[in-house]
């Protein structure tokens, strides 16, 4: 009988009864391939000369299969769809970026569960709008060089577990010997980590706390010490202030929280058109060695050289003092240009004066704080009521700290954040006996300078993966939470510290049990569950309690302090002085791995990827130097080879260098870009001093190009292009300076404007537009790279910055002013000695008449019915002439492919990196052109939820990335369609005043105005100036 | 019967007769290539493979590996470009405008020259696709239907009218030059001795037999191709230089652009010719057919379009000034005296001093001068053209975005690319194709040869193996 049993076959080996499976049948596992008979074919090895057919043709098909293989990209859908995650909708946290004493309260966008965007938090007192370095550390959280975990001496792969056990071993151990702990940070802005130190060094009593800023302003707590008793950095009111005297402070750029400052300072330079305008601003000094942002914004500014500042505060002192009827002092007087107007002006405006100074000696601050003190400062423009937590080091506890390292007396080492090696002028010294510390840790994200010194490094995970809290002025907190999971197995320092500690290590419990404790009860009572929600959803929490500014009686012995500076400082000097300075993008340089910050141009040289020697036109002349000549400076036997920038503006005599290059452990970003200026810096009388005295210049004969993304420095007296006045002028006739194209025709003159072959659009919805106010643009460059983490702008590195290939879709304009006569076309090319700086932010201008539109082939930049000029990349063939067509040159083209593309290894050819890519903006590819949208898909996304809503969107709803981002307002976006929105009304008010449209003569009519630089200074009689009036 | 003055030179010497021009032309035709085509082949393959290479990479790698940048969007590809449709426009112009003004010798060149049309209007048009960011997608420039909905081309774009201006102006050169090769293709195939070339060149014949009826319809057809290509000398380059005179960018926005670049299509047309002509008649010893008398004349052409582009040069300028726009001022300011003034001041010598010495007789007669200038006149357009795209893009209205360009290897590369292909296309025409009308030379033989024989037909030679008596002897029937 047939079997009718099914019968399943092991394979078609067996259904065809092949010889070999019949063979291995009984063995239940196949004999492997012997390694001669596949391996030695594949790699060509003891091939025999008849085997050479199947090698090569094995080859071929292997190359032809690798070849049609796509790659496999998984997307894995929610299978179980987390709570409050919904596919393309945001999610928006409350967070505190806190670094090194950098503030910004801000607010995470996230994506799909990825931090994709940081936004400024609007319910922040303290914080405004947030930093180019607040945007960029975004992508510090998706930096592909971070440490994947502990590490332990070379070791990676050691576990939590074991660095505990080892860690808390050691540290018994050390603490029962009476040896000593330190841990070495910088600023730290949390209580609650304050307070987990202080659990810490209850547990090993032996633990001292060590802090230092790199960028120092340690003079200051010394300084109000001696003059107040209160070792504390007050907060100041730049708003409150008229006359407003900087020295060697670049409080707009660098100098402790240059946002706050800005915004303040940026309410007293706005003015209004109409009638009840403002029409008065303060009048802001400036002395400083090499032009800072804040020199680039003063009314006033002179170049002083770093040996003279002490005497400049002193002789200031002597002049206001005299009227005034302070305390006489024995200081040298030194005549400087302005000086005696400043001293005037300051005493004019008594009770509404500030004066700050940045330098890093207790006596200069001394004198600082007696002026302030006669002008009436304290308690109007100065606080030193609610003191600022901005800067805590000491550079004394730090020097101790390095000798106490060197003299062995210290037996363990726990680093919080800070890279010492690097960042501190005696780093070397450290770096030498650091390794003999018996025991050490490192928190730091990376085996950085010091960090790979160090026995341990336990990583921390970056500030968007972390609890904390913030405290940036007394009475004032904020909250850190996380944004993301924990990308890597990195574990939080205080938890770390905890856990050695032997206490619970939770530290998000923690942090909510000293809040419930220490800040709750600062608050309005009530619900600590709610108060706890409420400032998590807030982001920030202002005590009630905290006391109101009141005035300070200076109580400092201004005769030592005199004494001490008629010592320090010289009137007159021969030799070049360096002077070292912070860059606004890259700061200190601990997040200089960083490319979004690498290649945002400095505001003033304009200059990326390098540091430089800035050095005055007349001292390159004496020294034979020429732009690009890469010069050595020398002093003290420590050397430094950088290229030379010619800096108008910058004192003669002086060299700048800026801080925050040089990096060699950081990352591929940042290593081996510019060279380390911190071991340069000297300390006065034990105080961190960035104006080290004397160096030696000399060529070297080398040259280095130097990627500056603007070039060419002066306006040529293109009125159309750049227009400014002068306070006087301005109240007298809000339109003047001015610029008002004027055609003669048959029928007589007429508007530029008038004469049209176009029809114009009829916007009936909405009309987008934006004001650009050039007297609160400071030039910081927050919105550059605003605007780059918005729209997945790429970074093009040094060599395509050299070849004037940036795809900054907003860069800022910086013109310097020429002597020259306006006729002399050679002469405008080049700028004054010490000249008057704009800042002009320049973006697509979104032409309702647009050139770009009307060339390309393809339609594939065309008009919106609501005023915007967009960009279909996907139509683009390429052929540029739009970019060549447009007169304002904000089109970018994509010479290469950024992303995924080796040549460019930065953040868009990793996968981590990738993870920062907003997914509402197109990645362009390859031979397409690209240019600001006006944030498009913020657009729609608001008009969406409006729609959803039935109703308008209203005014605010919706803003783009630059103008957010920037902390004094100066961006303006909305509806001019809306009669409510406030770009309609500061457009009505300032219609028939200093509203103007770049190049309106040629009658693009851009959707954009800009509002025309106005200067506090006294009218000089200046024969260009008396023209235009004419 | 075409009349000529006796106060004309001759244009055709020693005494040729109808026999001697078909077998002094055809000869290049029928034989083996001569050592010096073969040299002079394979060195133009040697640089269409490094252009080649220098082109494959420019597209796989993108168009960074050119100088380009942010502010100089152009430069030596639209250059290249406006250059080579410039040296096609001579070919249109002796083909048809000189036709029509029944100018006699155009008969010995206008084959090359029309053939030199065809070929750089190819060169000209692999500049728009090499200078495309994705030149792959470069059919979207094409009115056609398609996918994309009711996406159609901007017709408001000069880049489109570019198209339709280079394609019309493309086919209509390349059927006026076919066409005009028929009646000699006819004569080779006639006598041909090779299966082959009976049968390739008695295909492109398209089966011409010689009836008066065929003479007069090729007459006529002659005739209305002029016709229609008159108006294209004038628009094409016309339509060209709107790619910059509708812009808004200074130093380009100008309204003398459509004269002035025709002029001066036509003045680097003729130099190109006379490079060209005077290597080949040496080569191919047409010196009787392509004589001074020729060379003579289209110098005379040379001076008055060189002339008149000097002329446009010096109104510009002088617009700039008196027209009191400050952009345009400086722009020209910046011409002169700018980055730039080297590209400015080698254009103004090439172009507007070198063709004022041929108002010498003697050097305009004089070949290795002819030879030396019609160069420089090449050297000084392309420089024209590098002027007015650079240094007008380099400095415009933004100061802060001002710029400068300077070539990589590739951009010299992709342009050494457009001499090989130009250079390996006309060898392979010269050797292949009749490089003189014989029909159109033998037309007007009888009127402009300097010595006529007596019997003009003379006898062609024996050609055909196993014939002893010559093919065909007019004479003696």
């Amino acid at each position: 009988m047939e079997n009718t049993n099914k019968r399943y076959w092991r394979g078609l080996e067996e259904l065809r009864n092949d010889e070999k499976f019949v063979k291995d049948a009984a063995s239940e596992f196949a004999a492997e391939p012997t390694e001669s008979q596949y391996e030695s074919l594949i790699d060509g090895v003891g091939t025999h000369r008849r085997d050479f057919l199947k090698v090569l043709g094995f080859g071929m098909a292997a190359v032809s299969l690798a070849a049609c293989e796509a790659p496999v990209k998984k997307a894995i859908p929610y299978i179980n769809k987390p709570e409050g995650e919904f596919p393309t909708i945001a999610n928006w946290y409350a967070t505190t970026y806190a670094e090194n004493g950098d503030y910004a309260s801000i607010l995470v966008k996230t994506r799909e569960g990825r931090p994709v965007k940081i936004e400024p938090n609007s319910l922040s007192k303290i914080s405004a709008g947030t930093s180019a370095r607040a945007q960029a550390s975004l992508l510090g959280l998706y930096d592909n060089e971070k440490l994947r975990g502990p590490k332990k001496g070379e070791d990676t792969k050691v576990s939590w577990e074991t660095v505990d056990k080892e860690i808390t071993q050691q540290l018994t151990q050390i603490a029962g010997n009476g040896g000593a702990i330190r841990i070495l940070s910088q600023t730290i802005l949390s209580p609650s980590t304050k307070s987990v130190i202080a659990d810490f060094t209850s547990k090993y009593p032996t633990t001292t706390h060590v802090v230092y800023d790199a960028n120092s302003s340690s003079a200051i707590l010394k300084g109000n010490e001696i003059s107040f008793g209160k070792a504390v950095l007050p907060s100041y009111d730049f708003g409150k202030a008229k006359v407003i005297v900087g020295i060697e402070a670049d409080f707009l750029g660098t100098w402790i929280t240059p946002d706050t400052y800005s915004k303040q300072y940026g309410e007293t330079r706005a003015l209004g058109s109409g009638k009840d305008g403002k029409k008065e601003m303060s009048r802001h000094y400036q002395f400083e060695a090499g032009l800072s942002v804040t020199g680039s914004n003063a009314d006033y500014r002179s170049a002083i050289k770093p040996s003279q500042v002490g005497l400049v505060v002193g002789s200031l002192y002597k002049k206001v003092a005299a009227k005034l009827g302070g305390a006489s002092i024995s200081a040298p007087s030194i005549e400087i240009p302005n000086l005696d107007k400043a001293a005037n002006d300051l005493i004019a405006a008594k009770g509404q004066a500030l004066v700050v100074s940045g330098v890093n000696d207790p006596a200069v601050q001394v004198v600082v704080n007696a002026l302030n003190s006669l002008l009436g400062s304290y308690g109007t423009t100065i606080n030193l009521d609610k003191p600022a937590n901005y800067r805590q080091g000491s550079d004394i506890a730090m020097n101790q700290f390095i000798d106490d390292v060197k003299g062995g007396k210290i037996a363990g080492v726990i680093l919080l954040g800070a890279n010492p090696v690097y960042d501190h002028p005696r780093g070397s010294e450290l770096a030498a006996a650091l390794p003999k510390v018996q025991f050490s840790v490192s928190f730091n994200d990376r085996a950085d300078e010091t960090s790979s010194l160090m026995k341990y490094i336990c990583p921390a995970p970056h500030y968007l993966e972390s609890w904390n809290d913030a405290e940036p002025l007394a009475g004032s907190f904020s909250l850190v939470q996380p944004t993301i999971s924990h990308i890597f197995s990195t574990r939080q320092a205080q938890e770390s510290l905890l856990k050695w500690a032997g206490q619970p290590s939770d530290y998000h419990e923690y942090v909510k049990a000293y809040w419930r404790k220490n800040i709750f009860s600062l608050g309005a009572g009530g619900d600590f569950e709610a108060f706890w929600v409420k400032s998590l959803h807030d982001g920030v929490f202002d005590s009630n309690s905290t006391a109101i500014a009141s005035g300070a009686t200076f109580a400092g012995d201004i005769n030592a302090a005199s004494a001490s500076i008629a010592k320090t400082y010289k009137a007159a000097s021969t030799g070049i002085e360096l002077v070292l300075f912070e860059n606004v993008g890259i700061g200190n340089g601990a997040t200089a791995n960083n490319p979004w910050l690498q290649e945002l141009p400095e505001p003033v040289t304009k200059a990326c990827w390098d540091n430089h020697a800035c050095v005055s036109q007349k001292t390159a002349t004496d020294l034979g130097l020429a732009q690009g000549d890469v010069v050595k400076v020398e002093s003290k036997g420590k050397s430094v080879e950088v290229p030379v920038i010619i800096q108008p503006g910058q004192a003669n005599g002086t060299v700048s260098i800026a801080i925050g290059f040089g990096r060699e452990k950081a990352g591929k970003s940042a290593n081996g870009v510019g060279k380390n200026v911190y071991p340069f810096a000297t300390s006065i009388g034990g105080y961190l001093s960035f104006l080290p005295g004397e160096v030696v210049i000399s060529k070297t004969g080398d040259t280095r190009e130097i990627a500056q993304t603007q070039t060419h420095n002066t306006v040529m007296n293109r009125k159309s292009v750049l227009q400014e006045t002068v306070l006087s002028h301005f109240q007298k006739d809000p339109q003047a300076g001015r610029f008002i194209p004027k055609i003669p025709t048959s029928e007589g003159t007429v508007d530029a404007t008038d004469l049209t072959l176009w029809n114009g659009h009829k916007y009936k919805n909405h009309s987008w537009g934006m004001v650009i106010d050039l007297n609160t643009c400071f030039g910081c460059g927050a919105c550059v790279v605003s605007c780059q983490a918005e729209n997945n702008v790429p970074v093009v590195g040094r060599q395509e910055v050299i070849n004037s290939r940036e795809m900054h879709w907003i860069r800022i304009d910086r013109y310097y002013s020429s002597d020259a006569d306006v006729e002399d076309l050679r002469g405008l090319e080049i700028a004054s000695e010490n000249p008057e700086v704009t800042f002009q932010p320049m973006l697509c201008q979104h032409c309702n008449n647009a050139p770009c539109e009307t060339v390309c082939p393809v339609l594939a930049t065309t008009h919106s019915s609501e005023g915007l000029n967009q960009m279909t990349y996907n139509r683009c063939v390429g052929t540029r002439y739009c970019a060549n067509n447009c007169p304002y040159k904000v089109r970018r083209f994509n010479w290469f492919k950024y992303f995924d593309n080796d040549n460019f290894d930065y953040n868009f050819n990793n996968d981590l990196g990738k993870m920062v890519i907003n997914p509402d903006v197109t990645v362009r590819s390859r031979g397409v052109i690209e240019k600001c949208s006006m944030c498009v898909h913020r657009i729609q996304e608001a008009k969406l939820t409006a729609k959803k809503e039935r109703r308008r969107i209203v005014d605010g709803e919706v803003n783009v990335a630059c103008a957010s981002a920037c902390s004094t307002g100066a961006i303006t976006f909305g509806d001019m369609n809306d009669p409510e929105s406030r770009i309609s009304k500061i457009l009505e008010e300032e219609r028939e005043g200093r509203a103007f449209h770049m190049l309106e003569e040629i009658n693009v009519r851009p959707q954009l105005s800009y509002l025309t630089k106005v200067r506090n200074k006294d009218v000089t009689a200046k024969p260009a100036e008396a023209k235009e009036h004419a | 019967m075409h009349v000529t003055s006796p106060v004309r030179e001759p244009l055709i010497q020693g005494g040729k007769t109808y026999a001697d021009v078909t077998e002094d032309i055809c000869r290049h035709v029928e034989g083996a290539p001569t050592k010096e085509w073969k040299i002079a082949f394979g060195i133009s393959l040697l640089v269409l493979a490094y252009g080649t290479v220098c082109l494959a990479w420019t597209w796989w790698e993108g168009l960074g590996v050119w100088g380009l940048n942010k502010t100089v969007g152009w430069a030596w590809d639209i250059t290249n470009f406006v250059w080579w449709v410039g040296i096609g426009h001579a070919g249109t112009l002796i083909s048809a405008i000189l036709l029509l003004f029944r100018q006699k010798w155009r008969t010995s060149i206008n084959r090359a020259a029309e053939a030199m049309t065809i070929f750089a209007v190819i060169c000209a048009a692999s500049f728009i696709l090499m200078h495309m960011g994705r030149p792959w997608m470069a059919y979207w420039a094409l009115p056609l239907p398609n996918a994309f909905g009711s996406l159609w081309v901007n017709f408001n774009s000069p880049l489109v009218w570019d198209v339709f201006a280079i394609s019309t102006y493309f086919s209509v050169s390349l059927v006026f030059w076919y066409i005009g090769l028929i009646p000699d293709l006819a004569t080779i195939r006639d006598r041909a001795t090779s299966k082959v070339s009976r049968f390739m060149y008695g295909t492109f014949a398209m089966g011409w037999d010689g009836s008066a009826k065929t003479w007069a319809r090729y007459e006529y057809i002659s005739l209305i191709l002029a016709g229609l290509s008159t108006p294209l000398v004038l628009s094409v380059h016309t339509i060209v230089s709107m790619d910059f005179a509708t812009s808004v960018i200074p130093g380009w926005h100008t309204t003398i652009f459509p004269p002035y670049f025709v002029a001066g299509a036509i003045f680097s047309g003729f130099a190109m010719v006379q490079n060209l002509m005077l290597i080949t008649r040496v080569v191919y010893k047409l010196e009787d057919y392509i004589t001074l008398e020729h060379i003579e004349t289209m110098n005379k052409v040379i001076t008055l379009t060189g002339s008149v582009v000097g002329v446009a040069y010096i109104t510009e300028f002088f617009i700039a000034w008196y027209g009191g726009v400050e952009y345009e001022y400086y722009a020209f300011f910046n011409r002169m005296t700018g980055p730039y003034w080297w590209a400015y001041w080698a254009m103004m010598t090439c172009n507007v001093i070198s063709p004022q010495l041929f108002w010498s007789r003697k050097l305009r007669r004089s070949i290795t001068f002819t030879f030396f200038i019609s160069i420089v006149v090449n050297i000084g357009m392309w420089f024209e053209r590098f002027v007015i795209i650079v240094t007008s893009l380099h400095r415009d209205y933004i100061p802060s975005s001002w710029a400068m360009f300077s070539p990589t290897r590739y951009d010299i590369g992709d342009y050494i690319f457009s001499f090989g292909l130009f250079f390996t296309l006309f060898l392979l025409f010269s050797k292949y194709l009749p490089v003189v009308n014989m029909a159109e030379v033998k037309a007007v033989l009888r009127s402009t040869s300097a010595q006529l024989p007596a019997k003009i037909a003379g006898v062609a030679k024996v050609r055909q193996r196993g014939t002893a008596e010559p093919a065909f002897d007019k004479d003696k029937e």
